[in-house]
């Protein structure tokens, strides 16, 4: 186990002129570690996300991430392109609409290939026959990998998105609302694909999500925000098994019991 | 006798935010410690704060004050305060636990609900594999169910599966919440055969057992949980 973190967020903080997006927020993310963040819609867990993942600027504080070499980067001051290969190689954003995260036009093959020949691979048989494993590994059998994403149904999509994000082998997976539009039957597959995955490659991740029984299965950890701000944070059985926080109380007491 | 657990002046109260902010004491000043080979039993009637006592060792209850000290990795841990991360690695290599009900999850076979824990801790998964079928055979699981996820399995199928999970590692601290409650005779004592060779193993156990059939059996010592009730010391 090492003994440092891979991602130290500190005083995190984005306002939209006025209104606050997420105020104030720190902790630190360590290998093998997978963090959810829930609330409910306007809490402020995408604007966190997304802050967290470069995808949006803070208006505030600082995001240090732990390279493969063992220094600590301050995100927002490497370069464009420093970025963008992080992003594509050592990072992975499975997004809750798949077509967000997919090229619907081109094969699923390629899809997954795409990430590969970002990090510089160049055989074409040696991708073809990774994508083809990884779509295995995502339970999609090998004679769809020249269709289009667009002939794959809602659950198949988000299994091609996690494939695509996990192939280049990522220390690092943000994953937003990724069982959101889904259907229980395919949700519960996909969280256990995910679950799977996750302990098998050692990820480390951050999951927002508005379902608390996704957070219970996948993560260790987790934060709960209302109106930009962290309300409790702590071990997850702990935060949904004995909430502090009246937010907290509010949000376990509002699950319903099959 | 090395003492791999110390409970120490803690208090518990629940506070009902969404009913006007009640708050419910639960247990003050618990006291107590265990030692190694030994089992203890919390005693005293439903609501007097057992299972409470276990999530707070366990770390699912939050501790409102007091210490829970446990021998971790060579080291003494504070539980009360001890970070998430802390507190997961002893989970992993301290304090197992046998949960009153089976939290399936979906698509995973019992084989490997039960094996899960020995491959957390870097067991060879054909090896944990393997484990986990003996302690499912011992059990008198039937075979056929292995392959199936637990969700569907009837009350004391499932618990003989939390069982063996909670069984298969060889953690230092063992809780037990009423483990027994919904299995026939047969199976109840080869659950007291399991606890007395955790015992001989030098395991510290710490349980609850409704049924005083096998309370009489396995308890070494008994503890009275109303000694804790909370204005106790006022009175």
């Amino acid at each position: 186990m090492t003994d440092e973190p891979l991602l130290r967020v500190r005083s995190i903080s984005k306002f939209y002129g006025n209104r606050i997006g997420c105020n104030d927020i720190s902790f630190d993310l360590w290998p093998g570690e997978v963090l959810a963040v829930v609330g409910e819609s306007g809490s402020g867990k995408t604007t966190l996300l997304n802050c967290l993942s470069t995808r949006l600027l803070p208006t505030s504080g600082t995001v240090s991430y732990r390279m493969r070499d063992g220094a600590f980067h301050d995100l927002y001051r490497m370069s464009e392109a420093e970025r963008r290969f992080l992003m594509r190689t050592d990072w992975g954003f499975v997004h809750q609409n798949p077509s967000d995260g997919l090229r619907m036009t081109v094969s699923a093959g390629a899809n997954v290939g795409e990430r590969l020949m970002a990090v510089g691979q160049r055989h074409y048989g040696d991708i073809r026959a990774t994508a083809t494993d990884w779509l295995g590994r995502v339970e999609i059998s090998s004679d769809r990998i020249d269709d289009q994403p667009r002939a794959f149904s809602g659950g198949m999509r988000q299994r091609l998105q996690i494939a695509r994000n996990l192939v280049t082998g990522p220390r690092l997976v943000f994953m937003d609302e990724p069982t959101g539009g889904l259907d229980v039957s395919v949700q519960a597959r996909l969280l256990d694909l995910l679950r799977g995955l996750v302990h098998e490659l050692g990820l480390s991740a951050i999951v927002v999500t508005h379902d608390l029984a996704v957070a219970r299965l996948l993560s260790h950890r987790m934060i709960v925000m209302k109106d930009g701000h962290v309300v409790e944070s702590g071990l997850t059985d702990r935060v949904l098994d004995d909430p502090q926080a009246p937010y907290t109380q509010l949000l376990v007491s509002s699950i319903l019991q099959v | 006798m090395a003492t791999p657990l110390v409970v120490s002046e803690v208090c518990k109260s629940f506070t009902m935010h969404l009913q006007g902010g009640i708050r419910l004491p639960v247990v003050s000043d618990v006291s107590f410690s265990l030692s190694a080979g030994e089992c203890a039993v919390l005693g005293g009637p439903s609501g007097a704060g057992k299972s409470s006592i276990l999530k707070m060792i366990y770390g699912s209850y939050a501790i409102d004050t007091g210490q829970v000290i446990v021998s971790h990795d060579g080291n003494l841990v504070n539980l009360a305060t001890a970070d998430p991360r802390t507190v997961i690695a002893i989970r992993r290599d301290t304090i197992g636990y046998v949960s009153q009900f089976l939290r399936a999850v979906p698509r995973v076979s019992a084989r490997d609900v039960v094996a899960e824990p020995l491959i957390a801790r870097g067991e060879v998964l054909e090896t944990a594999r393997g484990r986990a079928e003996m302690l499912l055979e011992r059990l008198n699981l039937p075979e056929r169910l292995w392959d199936l996820p637990p969700a569907t399995f009837s009350g004391g199928e499932q618990q003989r599966v939390n069982i063996a999970r909670g069984f298969i590692t060889d953690h230092p601290v063992l809780l037990l919440d009423e483990p027994t409650a919904s299995l026939d005779k047969a199976n109840r004592e080869i659950v007291v055969s399991m606890i007395d060779e955790k015992k001989k193993a030098g395991v510290a156990l710490l349980g609850i057992f409704h049924d005083q059939d096998v309370r009489e059996i396995v308890a070494d010592r008994i503890i009275d949980v109303t000694d804790f009730a909370p204005g106790r010391k006022a009175a």
